[in-house]
Parts: C-alpha cells; sequence; structure tokens
C-alpha cells in the first residue's frame, strides 16, 4: 500500500484546522484564567451558522464570518453566567455544550442534505481558512508574549486578585478572552461543515471541541504547541481515514477510534511529563477556572 | 447599583426555591422560543409537562416515566458523589454504553440457554464493565494527573465507537437477515429486564435506582466517607488533614459511578431497547449531568428531577408526534435549564445587597 507523503500532509492540513482554530481560542480563554468546556457547543453553533449562510449567500468568507459571530453569541451566555453570576465554570462549559448541540439539531433539520459552496481556493491550492489558522499562531504568540493587552490578560489569568489590585479591569478582560476564545471556535466548527464535509450533519463536530480542550493542555498553554497538537491531530485522522480507504482488515468502527485515543495518549503523556519530568514544563495559568469576585 | 456579598452557609429556602425558579424561568423562556417559531406556547407547554400525565394518551405514556426516570436516576446517583467532591466524570454515557455491552455479551453468550443464573450474571458483567470504564480515567488521574474530564469524555466516543463494531460485527445476530444489531434480549427470557408490574413501567432498573438512592443518602449523611465527600469538594487541602485521601476518592467516586451507569446500561439494554445497536447510547449519561445538579446533588432531589427530565423526554415526544414540535426541542430545554439553574445558584450562595 502506498501512502504518497505530500498529499498526506495536505490533507493532513486540512483536518487540522478546526482544532487550530478552537484550540487557539481556547487557548487565549484559558490563559485570562477562565475554563470554556463550551468549545463543542460553539463549535457546532459555528458549523450551522457558517452552513447557513454560506449556502443562502454562496458566499465562504461571508459563512466564517457569521460562524464567528454565532460562535462568540454563545459565548457570551457563558461569559455572563461565569463573570457575572459567578456560576460553576466548569458545569456551564458543559450546560453550553449540551445547549449548542440541541439547538442546532433543532434549528438544522432544514439544512441537512444540502450541498456548501466552493471554498476559494488559496496559495498551493490550500484554502484560505488553512493559510489563516497557520497565520493566527505567531499573531496569538506575539500577542500573548509581547503586546501589553496580551500581558494583561496573561496577569489576569494567573492571579486574578493581584491583577484587580493593580487596577486591571478583570472581568471586562476575561469577557473579551471568552468571546474570542468563542469566534475562533465558531470558525473551526464552521470549517468542518463548509470545508471537509460540504454539508450540515446534526452533531457533525463528534468531539472536535473536546478534542481542542486537551491539544491546549498537551500545548501546555503554548500557541506553538497548539499548531503541532493539532497536527498531530490532523495525521492521525488522515492515516486513519487512509488505512480505512485501503482496506485494512480491522473494522472501520475500530480505525476510527483513533483520534480519541491518540488524544488521550497525548494527554496522558504530557500530564505525565508535567507530573514526573525534571523540567516540569509549563503549568496551568494560576487563576484557571477560579471565579473572581472582588469584594473591594 | 448593587453589590453581591458572599453566604457563609446557603440557606435551605434558596436551595430549593433556585431549581424551582430555574425551571420556571426554562417554561417562559421556552414559550417565547416556541411562540417565536410559530407555535402556541401554551399548548407546547402543556403538551410537554402536562399531557403526559394526565392527558387523553396519558395511560399510554405515564408508565414511560418510570422507564425513562430509572436509568437518569441511577446515573445521577454515581455522578453525585463526585461532583460533591469535585471530580468531574462526564462520561457517563460511556459507562452506559460499556455496561449494556458487556451485559449483553453473557446473555448472547449463554444463548439458547435457560437458567436462573444468567440475569444476575448480566447485572454483574453490566456493573463490572461500567465500573471498568470509570476506572480509566481514575488510574490515568491519579497515575499521571491527566484530566478525567477530558478523559473520561473521549472514551464516551470509543464507547460509541465499540457499540457500532458490536452491532455490525461481533454481536450481529446470526439470525438478523444480515440487519446491523444483535439478538432481541426480550424475546430471550433467561436474560430479559421485563416490566414488574403490568402497566407501572417498572422494572428491575427503577428497584436498583431507588436502591441506589438510599444508599447515596445512607453514605452522603451517615457515612464518613460522606463527610471526607464533603470536605474533599469544599476545601481540598482541608481534607488532607481530616485524613482523607485524594487519590482513594478519585478512585472511589468514579469507579461508583461506572458502575452504576454501567448498570443503568444493563437494565435498558435487557429491557426497553432490547439489544445493542450502532446508536444504543442515547444521551441518558449527560441528561443525568443535568438531573444531579437540578436535585443539588442530593437524593430526594435526584429523584425529584429524574422524574421532571423523564417528563420532557416523554413530553417532547408527544408534541413532536402532536405539534410537529422539532425533536431536538427536549435537548434545548435541558439545555436552558442548567444555564438557569446555574444563574440562578448565585441566590443560594450570595446575598445582593444595595451598594451604598
Amino acid at each position: 500500500m502506498m501512502i504518497d507523503p505530500l498529499s498526506v500532509f495536505i490533507l493532513l492540513l486540512g483536518a487540522a484546522t478546526p482544532i487550530l482554530f478552537a484550540g487557539l481560542g481556547e487557548l487565549v480563554v484559558e490563559r485570562a484564567g477562565v475554563l470554556n468546556l463550551g468549545v463543542e457547543g460553539m463549535m457546532i453553533g459555528g458549523a450551522l451558522a457558517g452552513f447557513a449562510v454560506a449556502h443562502a449567500s454562496g458566499s465562504t468568507a461571508l459563512g466564517f464570518l457569521a460562524a464567528a459571530i454565532a460562535g462568540a453569541a454563545l459565548s457570551m451566555i457563558f461569559a455572563v453566567l461565569t463573570q457575572f453570576l459567578l456560576s460553576n465554570q466548569v458545569a456551564t462549559g458543559l450546560a453550553l455544550t449540551l445547549f449548542g448541540l440541541g439547538l442546532t439539531a433543532m434549528f438544522g433539520k432544514p439544512y441537512e442534505g444540502m450541498k456548501a459552496p466552493a471554498m476559494m481556493p488559496g496559495p498551493l491550492g490550500l484554502n484560505w481558512m488553512i493559510w489563516l489558522g497557520i497565520a493566527l499562531v505567531p499573531l496569538v504568540w506575539w500577542f500573548l508574549a509581547r503586546a501589553q493587552p496580551g500581558l494583561i490578560l496573561r496577569a489576569v489569568g494567573e492571579n486574578h486578585d493581584a491583577a484587580h489590585g493593580l487596577g486591571y479591569p478583570v472581568r471586562r478582560v476575561r469577557i473579551l478572552a471568552i468571546g474570542f476564545g468563542g469566534a475562533l471556535a465558531g470558525m473551526g466548527g464552521a470549517y468542518i461543515s463548509i470545508a471537509t464535509v460540504l454539508q450540515w450533519t446534526e452533531g457533525m463536530t463528534a468531539g472536535a471541541g473536546w478534542i481542542a480542550l486537551a491539544i491546549v493542555v498537551f500545548a501546555q498553554w503554548n500557541p506553538w504547541g497548539v499548531l503541532a497538537g493539532a497536527w498531530l491531530f490532523g495525521g492521525v485522522t488522515v492515516l486513519q481515514l487512509r488505512l480505512q480507504a485501503a482496506g485494512v482488515a480491522v473494522p472501520v468502527q475500530l480505525l476510527s477510534m483513533a483520534p480519541y485515543l491518540a488524544t488521550i495518549i497525548v494527554l496522558v503523556l504530557i500530564s505525565a511529563r508535567q507530573k514526573f519530568g525534571r523540567s516540569g514544563g509549563a503549568a496551568a495559568p494560576g487563576s484557571l477556572g477560579r471565579p473572581f469576585h472582588a469584594l473591594r | 447599583m448593587f453589590r453581591l456579598e458572599p453566604r457563609t452557609s446557603a440557606p435551605l429556602v434558596w436551595q430549593v426555591a433556585t431549581p424551582v425558579l430555574a425551571v420556571l424561568a426554562t417554561m417562559i423562556v421556552g414559550g417565547a422560543l416556541f411562540a417565536a417559531m410559530g407555535f402556541d406556547p401554551l399548548a407546547a407547554i402543556r403538551t410537554i409537562f402536562w399531557d403526559p400525565l394526565f392527558g387523553p394518551a396519558a395511560g399510554y405514556s405515564r408508565p414511560q416515566l418510570l422507564v425513562k426516570a430509572g436509568p437518569l436516576i441511577l446515573i445521577a446517583c454515581g455522578l453525585a458523589l463526585g461532583f460533591r467532591a469535585g471530580i468531574w466524570n462526564i462520561g457517563a454515557e460511556g459507562q452506559y454504553i460499556i455496561g449494556a455491552i458487556c451485559g449483553a455479551a453473557v446473555a448472547l453468550t449463554a444463548y439458547p440457554l435457560d437458567a436462573f443464573w444468567i440475569f444476575p450474571a448480566m447485572i454483574l458483567a453490566g456493573a463490572l464493565g461500567g465500573w471498568a470504564w470509570g476506572m480509566v480515567p481514575a488510574l490515568l488521574r491519579n497515575w499521571f494527573g491527566a484530566s478525567e474530564i477530558l478523559v473520561s469524555l473521549m472514551l464516551v466516543y470509543v464507547a460509541q465507537k465499540i457499540a457500532a463494531w458490536m452491532a455490525f460485527g461481533p454481536m450481529k445476530n446470526p439470525e438478523g437477515f444480515n440487519f446491523p444489531g444483535s439478538r432481541n434480549l426480550q424475546q430471550y427470557d433467561a436474560a430479559s429486564n421485563p416490566e414488574l408490574i403490568a402497566n407501572s413501567g417498572l422494572h428491575w432498573g427503577g428497584v436498583a435506582a431507588v436502591l441506589a438512592l438510599a444508599a447515596t443518602w445512607f453514605v452522603m449523611s451517615r457515612h464518613v466517607l460522606g463527610f471526607h465527600i464533603r470536605t474533599a469538594g469544599a476545601a481540598p487541602r482541608a481534607a488532607r488533614f481530616a485524613g482523607v485521601r485524594p487519590e482513594r476518592l478519585v478512585a472511589l467516586c468514579l469507579g461508583v459511578s461506572g458502575a452504576l451507569a454501567g448498570l443503568a446500561g444493563l437494565f435498558e439494554v435487557a429491557g426497553p431497547a432490547g439489544q445493542i445497536t450502532e446508536s444504543f447510547g442515547s444521551g441518558y449519561g449527560f441528561t443525568a449531568i443535568i438531573v444531579a445538579f437540578l436535585g443539588r446533588l442530593h437524593p430526594l432531589g435526584i429523584l425529584l428531577a429524574g422524574l421532571l427530565m423523564a417528563l420532557t423526554y416523554i413530553g417532547g415526544e408527544l408534541a413532536q408526534m402532536m405539534l410537529n414540535l422539532p425533536a431536538a426541542t427536549v435537548q434545548v430545554f435541558q439545555g436552558m435549564l442548567l444555564f438557569f439553574l446555574l444563574g440562578f445558584d448565585i441566590l443560594t450562595r450570595y446575598r445582593i445587597r444595595r451598594r451604598a
């Protein structure tokens, strides 16, 4: 059986793109000290909104814009609940995922069986969303490492009480980060419906949002690590599909477990390194998942 | 304007009132959503919440209440233990599927033998299967520090793939005309989980749910383990000084909730579902998370919340038939309910004061 490396790499870039977008978004959210487990819900929201608008307008660009807006809008439910009503972030994120899956199943019915418009091809035969995803990596890195708002965002994430004491608007920073994360998750989801599957089906994100959450841990909260994780995931997905197509004597259902098992293995390896490794690696942001309530 | 003042303890009034408020708010906003979609909101709400119990077809739908509430309550009891301790098993759906597969494996191996031990052996296998599936995230967290949230959730997808493989492969009914899906256990007396009292909807899963509720109540309020769980959730550092060993708690909570979810799956496959199919997992594992929260992680609350969620399932199906409401309405309702619940919860944890 021959597997041409270049064509596999091109497919890999496509398979990695939804995870890359969602992962980069969630990375910024977590660096601001917020754990949003609703990525899957925002992705599926973006997948439907993006598909619907792209189908109606014939423009994939408008589709991705709508997906970003839909993802950000869904994330604002999470923002209001966790930032103003100080709800538990784990439970609220879960609720967002369940709500997003339900809402899209409800409103997505009429779109089943329709076809997405064609993506505009970009340089080197890769579509422009793949390029945008890759370009976002250094941008997010630069923002977090060099730009002043990024430094404030990290301060808020590491120690919200200290950041508040210094006069930084903890809540506003976090709400903006949550919105950014939602927009990217929405675009990642739309990539699945518009560019990969080319149609809308219920629950089509199939755990991509959860994989993105795991990739952020794998990346140790570093944008370049998210890129590596997304490519690794994309590689596993493509390889698994190739093996299916080649008719390997392993049941299809077992092969399609590969991305999920790979995610678990990667998560275990990186957690073990953090636990036992001498260098230790980067730890999670200090205030991750903790609600912030300023008494004064 | 207003400021929030943390409470030292949650008043009972608000603990009881917030779930009720959340349900009412869901009905109001849900009604508005129906109106916006062009349905009569009052008719829709009545069809979902009233007609299954007291409407013209209630004779058929009322038994369904226990059929649906049984697995929800059984799973939610286990989840509540972990949630109290800050241990997040969100993969109950996977443990439910694996429990069903293990239980069905016993039955399909024994087929067509007629022996008294088959059903008890299936129960054991179901519980063990769910336990093992729950122990994977527990051990990975204890050994390597991997997030049990992500691992348990990933294992849901793996379990779904296994169910599909079983339905198309090893468990496919040899007399099923090549259709996917296992033999129907309802037609295999030694392995079936029938209705115990005619037209009540009560099967062994319902009995197990009641036992689980009693056991949860005993553990949480009468046993030192409940104290450990509550301390670990409220103050992890203090818990260590009180002699709590976090690793054991993680293994216990994930193991027990896995076993209960596995049992729920077993009772479902031997009873109402009848067979392992590609889409055996029907979301009970996720809805049980909402049941646990809506019931405030308390056995009595879980009982009521489980019945209410079961009602929305039945009502949702009814509304789909009678009013042509989309099938996913119930899912949207459940998500909304959890949002409102989490939002209103601020009333139990904070006092709202006017800013001076």
